[in-house]
């Protein structure tokens, strides 16, 4: 995989342009086990900190929780008919009657062995719960993720290759324009348009859920990705412009670099030199955001969820906020918080191989 | 040839060589993208778990919000839930669609002894749970006993059975229930009768939830077929319902958690019905109008809108906590506050003419029930009477305008509201003005969760509501001094702390009458005597808005079967009764007009591709001249 990953990313330091380069990029031989142990070093500081990091997650969610106002016994049975016996009984099934340093002890034990508990409103383990939405949810935002970074990226560069010219102008506009729609309006506007149809435009997309029901195998395939173009159209709309305006800053301050000057002396093509010389160098700050991005993608997305009636992640999170359901909430959040703090962990281990100034 | 030319020679397959590293990488970037698309899609594999609707088949598709909360009908509480338990479950008894009196279900006829504490029902011979058994007194009897002796399967229904002593079932066509004291409510248990060779294997009642395998043995007019958390829940005629067979083929209740686009999805035709939750709003209800193929109806909610007071939050023990405005004690200020309600204003400019303006406790949709003041119990608005009884009950104007007690304060009340209801802040801020004219200060105090200020009893009046039964004795109930907190650190079923004598002798005396008439009038007693008091101001009875396609529903029985509503109805006449329009008359978009558009799709991303593609080669031909 890392070899991999160094041959298709090409190598960040333009070798022939920076003289200080060649030492990074190629050390001598004693130099490769002392640069392997410096990594190690760097690496494991890294997965250390990450586990601080979920262990005080893990802390932080039950406190944080119980913070928000609201009585989850009284919510859930709020409006029917319910005798003070039953409202007891929840409470001693639901562990609040016991003392809240109780409460979390429990909580710690079971969460140490997988166990998030059972949710209060569906009587179902949070772990079925979650890994019933999760996948909904990463179909959607990882589509989505994959092309507008994609799309950002390879604007980005183009507008910054280009800068104040007709197209740089017009993709930065269409970008910055598009990240300040409120997603839900966009998403509600594509409905009317692309799924009820208006005008001589026919209702060509489903205008909610992920699947009609009743599908299997590749119909059911089809079926979903259907249902899938207009939530993606609508995250990608919103959210390409981030990764263009980042990339595009990004690359513009490594343009007046020498070694592009050098590149081109050589004969390179324009898109060559870009690509092979500017691009890599240019990277760094749009990995992290990508990493950062990749890290949100399991948060799910509440309002384009909404807007499209996607049972994802981001619609049981405000399900469970609005009770609250305390078991449901915490291992929502534990769970968002590890895949954030995965990918930056992730991210961390990686710049060292993108840019091996980084962790010296 | 000279050295220039050769380098350009030699740079020139330096770019070549750079050129074919490209290609080989685009490939390898081909290839990852394929591979993560594959791993993205691997989830897709998950086969949905149910059989496909037969083709031809007459499919009824309502648009739903609420999240199912438990498919078991002992933990279901939502009313998505409790009205899906309605189509797989026949209960003891049903509500008449014309004025919701009891009607005959799984029990034929039910008679009380003259003692009044055992109740005896006649089982039907001719009812079947759909995996052939017959269904008989001991499946009804069974359901009872586990609700009275496992906690777990008490959670949702156990208030119904809190007052059984004994539950039996002498024969197939029979069942007893002996009762502690007697119980005027005992022809409304709207409990689901389950099968008990299926049930009894269940081990642990409060986590089971009924949503696993497929089809639910049941014997209601619908069986259970399918079901996916926040995507669907689908159910088939049950072609041997022994009241007759529904006209529809199959019934799916699909996810649209954004009313607009259930609104979107029914002009389409993907949804035959939307319910809205809890209504239409007045713009969607306009805009739905005089559309082609949609019936917009409009019909009295059995929800009442109003406005509760805290009377001095206290605890069965008598201890007193939270914080109401020692003020609202007297009977005077709390109907100043009545009548400087306008509630017609109310009706007119916040619900826009869709409710009643509110009398009574109980909504007129229960005829049986409602009661309305006289001309003059009627604390009509009359801001001037308002102010002469602010007077005498010495609260008067000082130089600032402001109403003062004789401790010199100025009248100040917290109302509390509830954030996600605009119709809260809406007659909010025309109480401010109207307390406002009179004197009287006024904070609007709008939370997401309302609980615990409200538990505390730490406000001084706050927004209200609850949505009635065809049986009234809970929602009188949660006003008797029985409902209060045990002591100030429970939790009791009260609604807002009311504890009145007078008003307890009533419920009483209603909960064991057994003569339907002579109970509905105790019951219009209390709702007098509650009126009087004060202390709950029934501001509407906001309608249910819904609508639905012509096209695809040729009729629906409504409830009350004059003017009524559809969804959540107290029985299953709407669906049961639905009937399908002619022609194709099913609603939610074909799988091959899904499958066509896929591959449409599919063919755009790869169109898009290509032309990506040549574009880049083009503009590295561009380079190169």
């Amino acid at each position: 995989m890392t070899s991999e990953t160094s041959d298709a990313v090409p190598a960040p330091v333009d070798v022939d342009a920076e003289p200080g380069g060649a030492a990074l990029a190629a050390p001598p031989d004693s130099g490769a086990g002392r640069g392997r142990a410096a990594y190690l070093r760097y690496g494991a500081g890294k997965l250390g900190g990450a586990v601080v990091s979920l262990l005080a997650v893990l802390v932080t969610s039950f406190f944080l929780f119980r913070l928000i106002p609201g009585d989850p016994v009284k919510t859930m049975t709020g409006g029917r008919q319910i005798s003070a016996a039953q409202l007891a009984a929840y409470r001693r099934e639901f562990g609040l009657n016991l003392p809240l340093w109780q409460q979390f002890t429990d909580y710690c034990g079971k969460a140490l062995t997988g166990d998030l508990g059972t949710s209060y409103q569906f009587r179902a383990p949070v772990i079925d719960k979650i890994s019933e939405a999760l996948p909904n949810t990463l179909i959607l935002t990882a589509t989505a993720f994959v092309l507008y970074t994609a799309l950002g990226v390879f604007l980005g560069t183009r507008a910054a290759w280009r800068s104040g010219g007709p197209g740089d102008r017009f993709h930065t506009g269409l970008a910055l324009a598009l990240y300040s729609i409120p997603s839900f309006w966009l998403g509600l506007l594509l409905i009317i348009v692309f799924a009820v149809g208006m005008g001589p435009i026919p209702g060509l997309f489903p205008t909610g859920g992920m699947e009609s029901g009743g599908e299997t195998g590749f119909a059911y395939v089809l079926d979903v990705a259907h249902h899938l173009v207009l939530p993606v159209v609508t995250l990608v709309a919103v959210e390409y412009g981030q990764t263009l305006l980042v990339t595009r800053s990004a690359l513009l301050d490594e343009m007046g670099g020498d070694y592009l000057t050098t590149a081109r002396a050589k004969g390179l093509r324009d898109d060559l030199v870009r690509r092979r010389h500017a691009v890599p160098n240019a990277m760094l700050p749009t990995m992290t955001l990508i990493f950062v991005n990749l890290g949100r993608t399991v948060a799910g997305v509440i309002l384009v969820e909404t807007v499209f009636s996607w049972p994802g992640l981001g619609g049981l999170f405000y399900q469970a906020l609005s009770v609250p359901d305390l078991p449901l909430v915490q291992g929502l959040f534990f769970v968002f918080a590890a895949a954030v703090i995965v990918m930056n962990t992730l991210a961390d281990l990686l710049y060292p191989l993108l840019d091996p100034r980084v962790g010296r | 040839m000279n050295a220039h030319d050769r380098r350009g020679r030699e740079s020139g397959r330096a770019s070549d060589r750079e050129n074919r590293n490209r290609s080989s990488r685009t490939r390898r970037l081909l290839a990852a993208a394929l591979s993560l698309s594959a791993a993205v899609s691997a989830p897709l594999g998950l086969a949905p778990q149910h059989a496909s609707a037969a083709e031809g088949d007459k499919v009824l598709t309502v648009a739903v919000a609420q999240s199912v909360d438990s498919l078991s009908p002992f933990l279901a509480s939502r009313l998505v839930s409790t009205s899906i338990h309605r189509l797989m479950y026949e209960y003891l008894t049903n509500y008449d669609p014309g004025d919701a009196h009891p009607v005959p279900a799984l029990a034929t006829k039910w008679t009380a002894s003259a003692d009044k504490l055992t109740w005896t029902y006649t089982i039907r011979s001719d009812s079947k749970w759909s995996d052939g058994q017959r269904t008989t007194a001991e499946d009804a009897a069974w359901t009872f006993n586990k609700m009275m002796t496992d906690e777990g399967a008490a959670t949702s229904n156990g208030s119904y059975v809190g007052n059984f002593r004994k539950v039996t079932a002498p024969s197939p066509t029979r069942l007893v229930i002996e009762l502690k004291k007697p119980q005027a409510t005992m022809a409304a248990l709207d409990v689901p009768i389950v099968p008990k060779h299926i049930w009894e294997k269940v081990g642990d009642f409060s986590k089971f939830n009924n949503d696993k395998s497929f089809p639910v043995v049941g014997n209601g007019p619908f069986v259970l077929t399918g079901y996916k958390a926040d995507s669907y829940v689908r159910l088939k005629a049950n072609k041997s319902f022994w009241r007759g067979a529904p006209k529809f083929d199959e019934l799916v209740f699909r996810y649209y958690k954004d009313q607009d686009a259930a609104v979107a999805a029914l002009r389409k035709g993907e949804v035959s019905f939307v319910a809205g939750a809890p209504a239409l709003t007045p713009a969607q209800a306009e805009s739905l109008k005089g559309v082609k193929n949609i019936h917009v109806n409009e019909a009295p909610g059995r929800r009442f809108y109003a406005l509760a007071v805290n009377p001095g939050a206290r605890a069965g023990n008598g201890a007193k906590f939270g914080d109401g405005d020692p003020s609202l004690l007297d009977v005077r200020v709390r109907h100043a506050l009545f009548m400087s309600v306008d509630r017609t204003a109310l009706v007119d400019r916040v619900f826009q003419g869709h409710a009643a303006e509110g009398e009574g406790y109980i909504p007129p949709r229960f005829s049986t029930y409602f009661w309305k003041p006289s001309a003059g119990q009627k604390l009509a608005y009359d801001p001037a009477k308002a102010g002469r009884l602010l007077d005498q009950a010495g609260y008067r104007k000082n130089g600032d305008g402001k109403r003062v007690g004789k401790d010199g304060k100025p009248l100040t009340y917290r109302v509390l509201c509830h954030a996600t209801d605009p119709n809260d802040k809406a007659v909010g801020q025309y109480l401010k003005e109207w307390w406002g004219d009179l004197g009287i200060g006024m904070k609007l105090d709008c939370l997401d969760n309302v609980s615990d200020p409200w538990l505390a009893g730490t406000y001084d009046l706050a927004f209200d509501g609850w949505s009635v039964n065809p049986d009234p004795d809970f929602v009188l109930s949660i006003h008797t001094c029985g409902a209060l907190p045990a002591t100030p650190k429970d939790v009791g079923a009260t609604d807002n702390f009311i504890c009145d004598k007078p008003y307890d002798e009533l419920y009483g005396r209603q909960l064991a009458e057994y003569d339907p008439a002579e109970r509905a009038n105790i019951v219009r007693q209390m709702e007098s005597r509650l009126y009087d008091l004060g202390y709950m101001n029934v501001m509407a009875y906001p309608n249910a808005v819904e609508a639905y396609r012509t096209d695809q529903i040729k009729s629906i029985t409504t409830m009350p079967e004059k003017a009524g509503n559809i969804y959540g109805q107290d029985g299953y006449w709407s669906w049961w009764s639905a009937v399908p329009a002619s022609g194709d008359g099913s609603s939610g978009g074909s799988a091959s007009t899904g499958v066509i558009a896929g591959v449409v799709g599919a063919l755009v991303v790869v169109a898009g591709a290509v032309v990506f593609l040549v574009m880049r080669r083009r503009a590295g031909a561009e380079d190169r001249e």
